[in-house]
């Protein structure tokens, strides 16, 4: 385990940049011990990161919302619809 | 009778009906591909060069997964190769961007957020900002605004749940530069949110 001297700590806990990446991180795959440790205390003093934290997870939501959903309005034409069947029949027929 | 049932069912997705692709899933592929490559084109073609593919690969089908998972996973290789052909051609440019953004939102002295750039609440409080039409016009805004490795990677990672050793290898990326990306995006992507809905 790293020893983390006072002034170390002050770093981490004004360090917002090393606080949000750590946000994302997590999001992703476990942090370490330490660094929720760090994350924690960063968090205890830092409204603004914790407001990014709240919006960084909503924003993921979001996003995974609108690509996932249907979008019945997004649709090929007809005419393109019909190329891709005559390819295909074409295909089956050779093979 | 229930069982013989299921077995029918499972009977079923075994199957590939080639002639019914079109009216099957054609719509929903086109949908998949044109939002992730905002690209109308590109992602009819996508749909083509998929239908074909699978014709060649009919024989390795193995029945396990359904023919719209089949053929959606044919789809998702594809997107990937154009991620990685459109990140290769900017991928000095961007890391040479990565660099000189910083400073917009963090102090390097100390890695404080610098004043004006400090997140604050404009959505969290109103649930149905998800749903709210005006919101995801703002959202797919924002993300185009992203360069486009960056995006590509978010979008691999945050949508279609991409291992991330699979991403770092489809893009070229070192995991460091990976966790760069990913963290760079999301500062921005929310900066240009709370910019854009007040």
């Amino acid at each position: 385990m790293e020893i983390v001297n006072e002034r170390e700590l002050e770093k981490i806990a004004y360090n917002c940049r090393k606080a949000t990446m750590l946000i994302e991180k997590q999001q992703i795959v476990p942090i370490s011990a330490m660094e929720q440790f760090e994350l924690e205390l960063h968090l205890q003093g830092c409204l603004a990161c914790i407001i990014y934290m709240k919006q960084s997870l909503l924003i993921n939501a979001m996003v995974r919302d609108f690509f996932r959903k249907h979008h019945p309005e997004i649709k090929l034409d007809e005419g393109f619809k019909k190329l891709l069947r005559n390819r295909i029949e074409q295909c089956l027929r050779q093979s | 009778m229930h069982g013989s049932e299921k077995i029918d069912d499972i009977q079923e997705k075994k199957k590939l009906n080639p002639n019914y692709w079109v009216e099957n899933y054609a719509d929903y592929l086109y949908s998949y591909a044109a939002v992730r490559l905002y690209d109308d084109e590109l992602a009819r073609d996508l749909v083509q060069e998929t239908f074909l593919a699978a014709l060649e690969a009919k024989k390795g089908f193995n029945g396990l997964s359904t023919e719209k998972t089949w053929l959606t996973a044919i789809l998702k290789h594809k997107i990937a190769d154009i991620y990685r052909r459109r990140a290769s051609g900017l991928r000095n440019n961007a890391q040479r961007f990565l660099q000189g953004r910083e400073e917009d939102f963090f102090d390097p002295d100390n890695g404080h957020w610098y004043s004006g750039h400090d997140p604050a609440e404009f959505f969290c409080e109103q649930p149905d900002t998800i749903q709210d039409k005006e919101f995801q016009a703002i959202l797919q805004a924002c993300m185009k605004k992203l360069p486009t490795l960056w995006l590509s990677v978010f979008t691999m990672k945050h949508v279609d749940e991409e291992p991330s050793a699979f991403i770092c290898k489809a893009m070229g990326l070192s995991s460091s530069n990976f966790w760069v990306i990913i963290h760079r995006a999301k500062v921005n992507l929310r900066s240009c949110l709370q910019k854009n809905w007040i």
